[in-house]
């Protein structure tokens, strides 16, 4: 009698109904009538949407013209070559056709020290921090303003579009770091005058719209200052949206201030350490590794107020797109649409990239095993 | 140190007002809040108390002041709607919903508010036709590059007894409701609600139309010569920012619902589904409840973005608070140091008052009785 391995029969396949697309479907799109009706309804819904987009931006759009009558069909959608006329001055404004290649060299070498800085496998971290907090904006200041080192002076008033767009957001985040970390640790200070000082001032920008922020920085700052000294425009507003991002940094900043365990300062004190030592060497360098999504998203925010600046009469993006609505040559019924169509994109893309970054690090910075 | 921090910053305070006064002297310019008892002298197109060009410069601050509320209230009340639908829309079991909820989100929260209110106004609002060739809803509501044209309801002598009975509708409900909570808790039974309700209501609408008969009358807008006569009209500065703050601030709440909902503890929706809770109600009485704690919080700080995103009114000239004050007051009277001042301290003590009421209502919600 020879021994007789038994073989098992193997598993019948799952119903066909159960697995792939169709299962897929079953169980996510059609699991109730009710389901099944409500899918119906958002594909139709959808279908219409993508047809009315899709037929606005590429089947009735125009592509290539000198001037309106390119974007006059009967049926018009977008018009795009007010955009393609546009394109330099969206990015640079004003600023002399025959200087933008210095604006492209910020752009080019803050992209550069930005984005090893932002990965957080490559390292050299220090020696990045400190060119691009030292090295960069004085690099960025001389190139743009000029006057030095045998470049044409540029005024600010001649700036515009994206250039300013991008100018007044990093500078504010920037700005506002150190101010928000000294108001953040004047919050949780011991001293009742400093922290009282520190609660009403954060409380105090966080209370108000920026608008009126930058109305004082535009209107009431020339008053504080005394006879004769004067900042530009520009500079009137980079000093308003940096003390106002600064108050929303300082609460930020606190949260990851207050995720600090009390360990780690009992654990300095013992070491000796006085109250600088700890906070430079021991809290702070925990804390601001936390808080970076947080910081991702202030900029975020800020990144869209900075819209804002046209209001007081600074041309960023959105304000140039909107200046060049009133050229003649190009007014067609569909220019408006048009230009905010293409802001809105690229304001989108910013932000939409900074948002998953800023999720990406928080799973990174991430200690919860569940995740 | 704490000295020396209050000497530096007195210090600075004191340089910053001795610059102030030189150079307001220096500029001639007047101090002081006299300029509120002045005559404005220039019209606004929306007011929801009586006004003209010859009222002060007081009655303009409550004039805008009023036009914020009302924008900012209608905006956190369809914010809140949507925001809801979208978040939970977000969490469906339906690939389709979710995934358009998602679309919807992502789109509406990464572009500037101010960019979406201009394209709302620029973009959409005054390119509609003109009155002549309004678009028209059964003749009876009107869409031009004017505004919106909607029928209402004139009231005449006599409706007064009508808020009378609202009123006294209002205190019945509130009555009610306090008695059927106490006779649930006190016998477990529940009490009828809305049927002693509903008797009330006919009670007091039928002796308010005993006392004053039916003094309301249906305006229908009619167009007459280039523009529209009659009717309830919504300026277009109005819709393009109560659209533009509702969609932008819906897609931020839905987030908080979303995280709210997904804080609730797997287990309270298994055990709901274990007593044999409907879906539906599981969410609505098991799951909501706890999520709403993890939510207000957040929430309240959203309400107070949109209060002061309506600030942005200034770039559509609608006629809110900084459009009137830090706007066209400014440029009349040129006082910058005390508008500004004036405008901050009105959003300060919004903010203010509406944390405070969040805070009130949080409490109220927080757990009862926590023995963890």
């Amino acid at each position: 009698m020879s021994a007789k391995t038994w073989i098992p029969t193997p598993a019948r396949p799952a119903p066909a109904n159960t697995v792939g697309f169709v299962g897929w479907a079953r169980e996510n799109l059609f699991a109730t009538k009710l389901d099944s009706a409500l899918t119906l309804v958002c594909a139709a819904l959808i279908i219409y949407l993508l047809d009315v987009v899709f037929g606005w931006a590429i089947v009735d759009a125009s592509f290539s013209g000198e001037d309106r009558n390119a974007c006059l069909k009967q049926v018009q959608g977008a018009c795009w070559p007010f955009i393609d006329a546009k394109l330099g001055q969206f990015i640079y404004g004003r600023y002399p056709e025959m200087e933008r290649w210095r604006v492209d060299w910020v752009f080019a070498l803050g992209l550069i020290g930005l984005v090893p800085l932002l990965m957080p496998k490559v390292g050299f971290k220090r020696a990045n921090v400190i060119f691009m907090l030292g090295f960069y904006p004085l690099f960025a200041f001389f190139m743009l303003t000029g006057g030095r080192f045998g470049l044409a002076p540029v005024d600010t008033s001649d700036w515009g579009g994206l250039l300013v767009t991008l100018v007044v957001a990093v500078t504010g985040i920037v700005g506002s770091l150190p101010l928000g970390i000294l108001l953040a640790l004047g919050r949780r200070s011991e001293l009742p005058i400093v922290r009282a000082l520190c609660v009403g001032f954060i409380e105090i920008f966080r209370g108000v719209p920026l608008i009126t922020v930058l109305f004082m920085a535009s209107v009431m700052l020339p008053l504080f200052l005394p006879d004769g000294v004067n900042f530009d425009k520009l500079m009137r507003c980079l000093i308003g949206v940096a003390l106002f991002a600064s108050a929303y940094m300082a609460e930020v900043v606190r949260g990851g201030l207050q995720a600090i365990p009390k360990g780690q300062y009992e654990a300095a004190a013992a070491l000796g350490l006085g109250y600088w030592k700890t906070t430079r060497l021991i809290i702070l360098p925990q804390a601001l590794k936390l808080v970076i999504p947080g910081i991702v998203n202030t900029f975020i925010g800020l990144f869209k107020d900075t819209t804002l600046v046209l209001i007081v009469g600074l041309f960023d993006l959105l304000g140039i797109v909107q200046l060049h609505f009133t050229d003649s040559t190009w007014a067609t019924p569909e220019t408006h649409i048009t230009g905010y169509a293409f802001a809105a994109f690229v304001f989108w893309v910013f932000c939409f990239a900074m948002s998953r970054y800023s999720i990406f690090m928080e799973k990174h910075l991430s200690t919860d095993p569940n995740q | 140190m704490q000295v020396l921090v209050l000497a530096a910053v007195l210090g600075a305070m004191v340089w910053l007002v001795g610059n102030v006064q030189s150079n307001l002297e220096r500029q001639n310019i007047n101090s002081g809040f006299g300029f509120l008892s002045e005559r404005a002298g220039f019209g606004i197109n929306q007011t929801l108390i009586a006004y003209t060009e010859d009222d002060s410069f007081g009655r303009v601050v409550v004039v805008g002041l009023l036009n914020t509320l009302l924008v900012s209230g209608l905006g956190i009340f369809f914010a809140t709607l949507l925001g809801f639908s979208l978040g939970v829309a977000r969490l469906s079991r339906n690939w389709l919903i979710s995934k358009i909820a998602m679309v919807y989100i992502e789109i509406f929260r990464n572009v500037p508010l101010l960019l979406q209110i201009m394209f709302w106004y620029f973009g959409v609002l005054r390119n509609l036709p003109s009155p002549r060739q309004a678009l028209s809803v059964g003749d009876a509501m009107f869409m031009s590059n004017r505004g919106i044209v909607l029928p209402w309801l004139e009231a005449g002598a006599g409706a007064m007894w009508y808020g009378v009975a609202l009123l006294g509708l209002a205190a019945g409900f509130f009555w009610l409701r306090r008695r059927t909570l106490k006779a649930k808790l006190t016998t477990g039974h529940s009490t009828r609600f809305w049927r002693p309700l509903l008797v009330l209501a006919l009670a007091l609408f039928g002796a308010a139309a005993l006392m004053a008969g039916v003094p309301f009358a249906l305006d229908v807008p009619q167009l007459k010569g280039f523009n529209f006569r009659g009717g309830l009209t919504v300026i277009p500065e109005f819709v393009a920012l109560l659209l533009a703050l509702s969609l932008y601030t819906a897609a931020f709440i839905a987030e908080i619902v979303r995280a709210g909902i997904n804080s609730v503890n797997k287990g309270q929706r298994e055990a709901a589904a274990a007593l044999g809770l409907p879906e539906r109600v599981a969410l609505r009485l098991v799951v909501l409840p706890q999520a709403l704690r993890v939510i207000i919080p957040p929430l309240t700080s959203q309400y107070l973005n949109l209060t002061k995103n309506s600030s942005l009114a200034v770039a559509i000239a609608y006629p809110d608070i900084v459009s009137v004050l830090a706007g066209t007051t400014l440029s009349q009277v040129g006082q910058a140091l005390e508008i500004i001042f004036v405008t901050m301290m009105i959003y300060l003590s919004l903010s203010l008052l509406t944390s405070w009421a969040m805070n009130r209502y949080n409490q109220r919600m927080a757990f009862v009785g926590n023995n963890t």
